[in-house]
């Protein structure tokens, strides 16, 4: 899958026992397959359809719902499912934020996910992260199920949001120690470990010990990349990791993110919209558009879906375009 | 590392954690401590009052009904300081955006709630040791004839299942972010009715009182005020513990069954983030 593909070195010491018995099997699976998976919101489910609400409006006719629940994993068009087409009967809005999407990822990649606010790509990444359950379809982490192995996919995974969420009256070290001991980490080793990648992402170390309100967002935002890194994930999820940083600290995290995958061979998911870090970092790229996988291919291979223009060579942008007819900087809902 | 160590240094997470944001909000730790003493104070006082109110003629002994009313702010401060702190931090984490890492982490919902649990009882314990240290001096309690000790084994066998009941309730600021932590109030605004916080529950409606035997505060309050005011022994509580271990044993894997089922919803439904 990768010319360049880098063999992982992980330290199996560092995982519980159970764990590590089955890293045999872990190690010839892909870092992710994702499997026609799919996921909506909105969809009326569960006894609340049952119950008469003088300010709802009237239900449509229970075959419709019926046919709709059941068809639309199978037969929605992007960004629309068959319940949205029958909005006049529904009354009911369903937003399809991953739309049949597969693709696999080869341990040690680092995977970008490039799309528009609204493509899916958080959706995505949540669904991957076991924060979400996937409507139908199939997704593994190091071929373990993450609906029905939800535990042993979290021990080997982190993930970076691009909102940084922390307890904001505590310090970094406050923080970051509570996120590693979740990891199981030992508490005076983790301390220096959070001074040493803090140190290196370039918080001054009066920061660390401060509370986290008095930070920049751009600062935040590598307190976020520290948490994710302490606890040594194989896969580490980056949704959207410079979005709202400084170009200074845009080039810090891409080193990060470089020097993570050539010394710890960690595989990557990146989504992001910025077309330039998707390039320079990416291995491959997937691009989304309304919950669907539009193209997947390597920079070069996407770029030469294009012919060149007055002897220019076309830009992700220009593929972007020419495959959605959308531009990246699109501003829509975040999805 | 054995998951079993994986699990306790998570459990301790919790306890380090909720130390901090104590630490850290320590202003308005200060001034919860002030108005939970001014109101346990104030109820307290009632009991003299009425001394005063009803004259000789009524029998009124003010410092025994004092002591009655205190031992029953000190254990509903007890036990709803448990329930607030265990439904509390799942909306802050809400509020903060952090249940998204919590829920990802590699650990079991139990071991996330016996973290939380136990910060929560030590907790209370302490802030509540300082409204007693104030109710004795203000009211000169005479604590001699007390079975201290079997007040708190009572105190600790209740604060089971409120754990249970607090399990369940903090669904509700998971599921609704906005207003779930208001809604929590309506099952400690019923407990505090039909338990028998500041008067016996006999003096309550039929149907009340029929709420009453599955309150279980209502059996904490009885088998404090025995230990305390008549300085009861544990062979005397027991009929007073065994119905809130029994609670207990089934609020706490009903709260923790309940919490999945919530989560899992959360999860379906992509309520765990507020914006897309």
């Amino acid at each position: 899958m990768l010319t360049n593909n880098v063999t992982p070195t992980y330290v199996i010491d560092d995982l519980p026992v159970s764990a590590a018995a089955e890293e045999v099997n872990e190690m010839s699976a892909p870092a992710i397959r994702v499997e026609n998976a799919y996921k909506a919101f909105g969809k009326s489910r569960g006894l609340s359809r049952f119950v008469w609400l003088p300010w709802r409006k009237a239900a449509p006719p229970e075959k419709t719902r019926e046919a709709t629940e059941t068809t639309a994993p199978t037969e929605a068009p992007a960004g629309k499912s068959g319940l949205a087409d029958n909005e006049d009967r529904s009354r009911r809005s369903v937003v399809v934020a991953v739309d049949h999407v597969s693709f696999e990822v080869a341990p040690g990649e680092i995977f970008g996910v490039l799309g528009p606010n609204g493509s899916g790509k958080s959706t995505l990444i949540r669904l991957i992260a076991t924060l979400l359950l996937p409507d139908a379809g199939r997704i593994e982490v190091f071929g373990h199920d993450v609906v029905r192995e939800p535990m042993t996919v979290q021990r080997l995974i982190n993930r970076v949001s691009v909102e940084a969420s922390f307890f904001k009256k505590l310090s970094p070290m406050e923080n970051l120690l509570y996120g590693a001991r979740l990891y199981g980490l030992e508490g005076r080793q983790t301390r220096r470990q959070i001074e040493e990648i803090l140190t290196r992402l370039g918080l001054e170390a009066r920061a660390i010990r401060n509370p986290m309100e008095q930070m920049s967002r751009g600062m935040q935002q590598k307190v976020a990349i520290a948490r994710a890194l302490l606890s040594r994930p194989r896969l580490l999820l980056l949704d959207e990791p410079t979005t709202g940083l400084d170009p200074r600290s845009k080039r810090e995290v891409q080193a990060v993110v470089r020097e993570l995958q050539a010394e710890e061979g960690t595989t990557i998911l990146l989504t992001t919209h910025d077309m330039a870090e998707a390039d320079s970092l990416c291995h491959r790229i997937a691009i989304m558009d309304r919950g669907k996988v539009v193209a997947l291919g390597t920079p070069a291979e996407l770029r030469r879906k294009l012919p060149a223009g007055n002897g220019q060579q076309p830009t992700l942008e220009d593929v972007f375009l020419a495959l959605t007819g959308r531009r990246l900087a699109d501003d829509e809902d975040q999805v | 590392m054995s998951v079993a160590t994986q699990q306790l240094r998570a459990t301790y997470a919790f306890v380090e954690r909720n130390a901090n944001l104590v630490k850290r909000y320590w202003s308005w730790e200060f001034v919860w401590l002030v108005y939970s003493i001014a109101n346990a104070l104030s109820v307290s006082f009632i009991g003299l009052g009425m001394e005063n109110i009803a004259g000789d003629r009524a029998g009124v002994d003010g410092s025994f009904l004092a002591l009655y009313l205190i031992i029953g702010a000190l254990v509903w401060q007890f036990l709803s300081v448990i329930f607030y702190w265990i439904t509390d931090v799942i909306s802050i984490e809400r509020w903060e955006g952090t249940i998204e890492y919590t829920l990802m982490a590699p650990i079991h919902r139990i071991t996330h709630m016996a973290g939380q649990t136990l910060f929560a009882v030590v907790y209370s314990m302490l802030f509540n040791a300082v409204i007693l240290a104030v109710a004795v001096l203000v009211f000169r309690i005479d604590l001699s004839h007390a079975n201290l000790a079997g007040g708190t084994i009572m105190l600790l066998a209740g604060s089971l299942s409120f754990i249970g009941v607090g399990i369940m309730a903090s669904t509700l600021p998971l599921l609704f972010p906005e207003r779930g932590s208001q809604m929590t109030h309506v099952i400690i605004a019923i407990m505090l009715l039909i338990s028998g916080v500041y008067y016996p529950v006999e003096v309550l409606p039929d149907i009340l009182q029929k709420m009453a035997v599955l309150s279980p505060a209502t059996y904490v309050l009885v088998g404090a005020r025995a230990a305390l005011l008549e300085g009861a022994s544990l062979r005397e509580l027991w009929p007073s513990i065994w119905p809130v271990l029994l609670m207990g044993l089934i609020a706490i894997p009903s709260g923790l069954q309940v919490f999945g089922l919530a989560e899992r919803y959360a999860k379906r439904t992509g309520k765990l983030h507020r914006n897309g």
